[in-house]
């Protein structure tokens, strides 16, 4: 049994009674969120966030879009960052983040499509947390599953690589409505495949009004200042 | 398919509330930015509900939409998922104030006097 969860709440149920001629049945009103759960350890998670003064953000996109490899590069370039990714199966992503010397985690899901609140909360348990500012968690390649966990982020950042399509944005609109920033990833490709960027641009403007733009190479370094600059902020 | 973990979160929830009767439907409230699809929820309520207090109980589904509100000229407006502009003044930062829920509003129950 987990004490990150206390999953045994004591549910609300008040007993009105309908009087008079009683109908065949009553309702009883419960208003209850199905992921109250998920809400109350993200929010420890938080909290323990706040305490160890860690900045915490969100990384999410398809498959492919070029999460481990941006944070492969910026866990070399930024010091003091650790990286946390979740993944169906196979250790290969934090292999690869450890690689750059900075304390990387994997979450091995098996069959969820996405990190909930109640995983990070138990990898932060192996988190060598001290004296370190930020903290990368890398969701699992998905872009519908995972926009509705809260992990305790503060920041969410959702990548979209140019090669996977301008309209991407306007065909998974709810993931995007929930990003701090979008980063378009793999612009030294962006000629190749003929991305239009002014459509894409406003695809994100149009379903991510309230997001910040970015444009990276994570190959030639493109755009990395900005990404950097946008983390120190 | 994480619909499937969250519909027996909300049918515990229901089966809790129940406290011992059947269960003869459940009220939710869907909102578009909650990142379920409700044919899936319908599919995980089929195959959950069978030998529980909610056996061949009816699911009622709310959809709600995205709720805005504008901080240009404070209206608050509700707008299809993709096309957020404020429909008074066209600001596109609308502030989300709802459409993300997941929950459980009520429960019907044998009545007993
Ligand atoms: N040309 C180019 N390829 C990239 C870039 N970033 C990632 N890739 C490639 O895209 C593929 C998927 O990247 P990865 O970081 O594993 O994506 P993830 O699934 O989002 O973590 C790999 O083959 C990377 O080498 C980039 O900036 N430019
Ligand atoms: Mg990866
Ligand atoms: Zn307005």
């Amino acid at each position: 049994m987990c004490d990150t969860c206390g999953c045994n709440e004591s549910p609300h149920h008040p007993h009105d009674h309908a009087h008079g001629h009683p109908p065949p049945v009553r309702t009883i009103a419960v208003q209850k969120s199905a992921l109250a759960l998920n809400q109350r350890i993200a929010d420890q998670n938080r909290g323990w966030f706040r305490a160890k003064g860690l900045k915490v953000i969100n990384l999410l996109s398809s498959p492919g879009s070029g999460k481990t490899t941006l944070l492969e590069r910026t866990l070399r370039e930024v010091p003091r960052c650790a990286a946390i990714v979740g993944d169906l199966q196979t250790e290969n992503d934090a292999i690869r983040l450890r690689a750059t010397g900075a304390p990387a985690l994997q979450i091995n899901t098996g069959a969820t499509c996405h990190l909930d609140a109640h995983m990070v909360a138990h990898a932060l348990a192996d988190l060598p947390a001290d004296g370190l500012t930020k903290l990368f968690i890398e969701n699992v390649g998905n872009l519908v599953c995972p926009a509705a966990f809260d992990l305790g982020e503060a920041k969410r950042v959702v990548l979209l690589s140019v090669t996977e399509g301008e309209d991407k944005p306007l065909k998974y609109p709810v993931i995007f409505r929930h990003a701090d920033l979008v980063v378009i990833t793999k612009s030294d490709l962006a000629d190749i495949v003929g991305f239009a960027r002014d459509q894409a641009l406003a695809a994100i403007r149009q379903v991510a009004p309230q997001a910040g733009i970015l444009e990276v190479s994570a190959k030639t370094g493109a755009g990395l200042a900005a990404w950097y600059a946008w983390l120190a902020g | 398919m994480h619909e499937l973990s969250l519909m027996t979160n909300l049918l515990d929830a229901a089966i809790a509330a129940a406290d011992g009767a059947k269960v003869h439907a459940l009220r939710i409230r869907v909102g578009p930015l909650s990142g379920v699809v409700v044919e899936a929820l319908r599919f995980a309520f089929d195959a959950l509900t069978p030998g529980t207090p909610a056996a061949g109980a009816r699911l009622d589904v709310e959809e709600t939409a995205p709720a805005f509100h504008c901080p240009r000229c404070r209206t608050d407006y509700a707008a299809p998922v993709g096309s957020y502009l404020c429909p008074n003044c066209g600001a596109a930062d609308g502030e989300l104030r709802g459409g993300h829920e997941l929950e459980l509003v009520s429960i019907e129950v044998p009545d007993h006097v």
